[in-house]
Formats: structure tokens, sequence, C-alpha cells
């Protein structure tokens, strides 16, 4: 019993995946608590998608897939911003329009050329078959993110509250919405490789919704929502060993289920507290 | 008028927004400190870019904005300057307690990292004693009543310990009570050399509370000491036909040869009456509820 419980240990590729997940799963949950909060949940699908062709372009020409990713990254969101200010269009109708646009260019560009990555593993996400070199850039990714989120998360937390009031206390507002979305956009590229562009929305958005539910406390959120994060990757990966399937799955799944719970049973704006709440009332 | 210490000067200036639309026009003013000043003016009429421009949000297309001497950014840097913001502008359902949102206000003040000093805690707490929240320091601000939560945002500015407080229509939405605190809070923060402005478009409350007024419609109508500015003809260039406008005189009010005549001007707010020759220079009534 205990041989098959730690049989995907014994394996160096499922360690990788394993520590890799938990990492990027932690990234995306501390990214997750600011998206959450102003509306921008669907930046982060609208990113996840618009980088493929970014991605699928480095391939081609050998460069750092992270690369690519940033470029179309600012590319989505540059042509996204002109065309919100040049039209009368709605901000849902452009981010609709751009990303499936972005999206499309990345299919035929690997249906034309197939060798250049693996399209399936770029959807759906696979950490199991991650080469070394990406490896390391999902790493060094993550580490960044992480090292800027430590240091400046309550300067983010000021301006994701009140934008005048950040100003006036002399913060740098612009500078630091830059760079939210270009670490957004970071933990996208990494997250792409360990659950897919499909599902990345999914991490960032779950395990800060979840902590929401059970917390008033922005500090307490994010701590929540990171072990959230963390717990639910590594888990995912771990068990996507024995069901023999590609982790994302997994994590989105166990990430879901622990939403529900805390939708159900959170102390104050659980399903159960405020249905007891309103009978009382 | 910049009497003893001018604490804010504009100088010509004009706001022009990227759509063509000219929000001011070739202001100049001087605000001194130890006021209460009013910035009185229809929605619309360029109170909000005056304020942004005035915290450097809006550039002005031309002019100049110096405070205290100094430009804006170096006023924000010195945290300077403090900000209420209206209710409306607020997300209620930011998952923060009353104590981290005044806390904020000191942020200005910490190191990089922002890692409250025992010095920062005790200037929440005293912040939060002076508004009458400390039993609230706990409570998410969801939570709150309006007039709590504009108390706690008021703190928040007292905490950021600033020469200048700006106020964005601070009575909409609060009660009684809460107005009748902010504004003796108001007095003394004045006495203790801050210049206090305050935004709205509620007529009624402006003499009762303001020393000075500042009047405008994109340009600058009037400016000063309350007595001088609020008169019948001010307000008239500066609200047009939007007020209702009630004017009593002659015999309908008095049964001699009088020629004094009572003014309302009302917003469907509190109504500011106007009383004396051609309505023009005795303020009677100042508001009716105030005693209450």
């Amino acid at each position: 019993m205990m041989d098959l419980l730690i049989e995907p240990f014994t394996y160096s590729y499922m360690q990788n995946a394993i520590w890799t997940c938990m990492l990027v799963g932690g990234v995306c949950a501390f990214l997750s608590c600011f998206l959450i909060l102003k509306g921008w949940s669907l930046m982060g699908d609208a990113l996840s998608h618009s980088i493929i062709p970014g991605v699928a372009l480095a391939y081609l020409l050998a460069l750092p897939y992270a690369i690519g990713a940033f470029f179309a990254g600012i590319l989505a969101a540059g042509s996204m911003a002109l065309l919100r200010r040049q039209t009368k269009l709605r901000e849902d109708v452009v981010m609709g329009m751009v990303f499936t646009t972005f999206f499309a260019a990345g299919l035929l560009m690997v249906s034309v050329n197939p060798t250049a990555v693996n399209l399936q593993a770029m959807i759906l996400g696979n950490i199991l078959a991650i080469t070394n070199e990406d490896l390391q850039q999902v790493i060094w990714i993550s580490a960044i993110c992480i090292l800027c989120l430590l240091l400046m998360w309550k300067n983010l937390k000021a301006v994701f509250f009140d934008e005048v009031h950040a100003r006036s206390i002399g913060l740098p507002v612009t500078a630091l919405q830059v760079l939210f979305f270009t670490l957004l956009s970071g933990a996208t590229v990494a997250a792409l490789q360990t659950v897919g562009a499909c599902l990345v929305i999914a991490m960032v958005v779950t395990p800060g919704a979840t902590a929401y539910l059970l917390t008033d406390r922005f500090g307490r959120m994010i701590i929540i929502s990171i072990v959230c994060g963390v717990l639910t990757s590594g888990l995912g990966a771990y068990t996507s060993y024995y069901l023999n399937t590609p982790p994302g799955g997994m994590i989105v799944t166990l990430q879901t289920l622990i939403f529900l719970a805390a939708f159900i049973i959170a102390p104050k704006h659980g399903f159960i507290a405020s249905s007891m709440q309103r009978r009382r009332a | 008028m910049g009497k003893n210490n001018p604490m804010i000067h504009l100088e010509h200036v004009s706001v022009t927004y990227s759509n063509g639309h000219e929000a001011l026009h070739d202001i100049s003013l001087t605000l001194s400190a130890g006021r209460i000043c009013g910035l009185v003016g229809m929605n619309g009429a360029g109170k909000s870019t005056l304020f942004k421009s005035m915290m450097g949000f809006v550039k002005p297309s031309r002019g100049t904005i110096h405070i205290l001497g100094k430009p804006i950014r170096h006023a924000l840097k010195k945290n300077m300057i403090s900000y209420v913001p209206q209710s409306e502008d607020v997300d209620w359902d930011f998952p923060v307690l009353v104590e981290d949102v005044v806390m904020m206000g000191r942020y200005g003040h910490m190191n990089f990292l922002r890692i409250p000093s025992k010095e920062d805690h005790e200037h929440v707490r005293t912040a939060l004693e002076r508004v009458n929240m400390q039993d609230y320091a706990k409570r998410q601000i969801g939570e709150l009543s309006g007039g709590q939560k504009k108390r706690v945002f008021v703190a928040r500015a007292l905490a950021q310990k600033s020469q200048l407080m700006f106020l964005d229509e601070p009575f909409t939405g609060v009660d009684i009570k809460t107005e009748e605190m902010l504004i003796a809070l108001f007095r003394t923060l004045a006495q203790e050399g801050q210049l206090i402005l305050v935004s709205t478009h509620n007529l009624g409350s402006v003499p009762h509370f303001c020393d000075d007024a500042v009047i405008i419609n994109t340009r600058l109508i009037a400016q000063g000491p309350i007595e001088e500015v609020f008169i019948s003809e001010h307000l008239e260039a500066a609200f047009g036909g939007k007020l209702r406008q009630v004017q009593l005189g002659g015999y309908d009010l008095h049964d001699d040869e009088d020629t004094r005549s009572i003014n309302v001007f009302s917003d469907d707010e509190h109504p500011l009456v106007l009383y004396g020759e051609q309505g023009q220079k005795k303020i009677v009534n100042k508001r009716e509820d105030a005693s209450s």
C-alpha cells in the first residue's frame, strides 16, 4: 500500500511535475486575490488565449517561449485598449473579439507548422512531458512573480482599493497597474504549461474566490488562497499519475470542490450561514 | 484670500480633455491655510476636474498649480494632501476591515514594505477615536451605515497627517449626527492650521460651515469669504436655471415700505435662504435643522 502511495515520487519527472504545479498554483492563487476584486477575471482568460501565437512563433524561431508569450500578451492588451478608445464598442465585445482572433492565429500557425509545438500540450497543458528548458523558464517566471508580489502586495492592495488615495500618498499607480498585468501575463504563461490555455482562467480565479468567502481581511485572503492553490495543484498532479491523465483537469476539479465546500460552510458568507441569518432576521 | 499662508495657488489654469471638452477655463485662485473652503458648482461645472488637477491626476493644458510654493508631485511625495472619496467611488465589498483602511492612510509614512510601526498603530487608534469609530475597528467596511462609512475615510485622512484635506461631497448619504460631528472636526482641523476643501452642490449647508467659498461654472465666478461671495448674483451665474429660486419681497413680505426681500435657492436638498436688500447681503437662516 505504502509503496503504491509513494510510487509517483520515485520518478523524477513526477517529482518535477508535482513541485512545478505547486509553485505555479501558488503564484496564480496570489494573483487571483487581486484579479477577482476588480472585475478583471476574464482578462486572465483573454490573456491566456492571446499568448498562443506568441508561444508558437517563439518555438518556430527557437526563442524562449516566455518572450513570445510576453510580446503577444502586450500586443493583445494594446489592441484591446486601442479598439476600446477608438470605437464605442463595449469592453466584453472588444475582449471577446481580440482574444479569439489571437487564438485563431495561434491555431493556424501551429497547424501549418505542426512540428513547432504540440498543440494539445498547449491547450490542455502537459506538465508530465515538459522539457528541462521549459521547466527552468516556469521556475524563473514563478520566482520573479512571487518576489514582486511579496514586496508589492500592500502597494497593489492600496491601488486596487482606492486609486485616488493611492496617488495621494505618492504611489506610482500606473506603474503598479502595468506591473500587475505583466505579472499576470507571466503567471499565465507558466500556467499554460501546467493546466493549459483553457483552464488557466480557473487557476487565476477560483482560489481567490474561495478565500474571499472565508475572510474579510485581505492579508488572510492571500494566505488562504495560496494554501488552496498550492495544495490543489500538488494533489492534482499527484493523483493524475494514477488516473493517467494530464493534471490540469484534476487540479481545477479539486479547486472547484474546495470552492463548493467554502460556498456551503463558510462561517459568514457561506450558504448555510446566510440562510440561518435570514431565518433569524 | 491669501491673508496668512497661501496653501494652494492656481494661476490661469485651463483643463481641456482629449475629446476637446474644456472642463476648466482660466482659473486663478489662492486658498489659505486654517480655513474651511467650500467648492461650489453644478454637476459638470468642473468641481471634480479642479479636484483632480489639484491632486495631479489631470494635467492642466495651460497654467500652473503650486502647493505651498512647490509643484504637486512634491506635495504628494510629502503626504501633504489627503483625500476623502465620494461614497459611490468606494468598493464596499473589498475585504478590508475599518482599521486596515485607516492604516492605508499611514502607507506614505512607512518603509518600502509598508510594515506598520507602533507609532503607526497609535496614529490609527487616535484617528478612529477622533471620529468616534474605535468600537468598529474590526468590522468589514461594507457592514457600516452611511455615516460610519464616511467617518472611516475621514479617519484615514486624519491618520495621514496631511496639511490639506479634500472631501468630495462628504455629506451625501450621511446622517445629521455625523454631519454635525464632521463639521465640528473640520473646525478643529482648520484651527490646527489645515486647509479643508469641500466640494458640494448642496448650497444650503455651505454658509453653515465654510469660511470661504469658491464658486465655479467652468470659469471662476467668485472666490473669497462666504459673506462676500455667497450672493444671488454669483449663485445665479453658477447655477443658471438649474436652481429653484423663490423671491419674496415688497408687499408679499412686509406691510410697510421695507425693500428687503427673502431669496430661497433650492436644488431639492437643503434650501439656501438669503434675506436683505435685494436678497443680497445678510444671511438670515443658515440651516433650518442645524439645531437638531
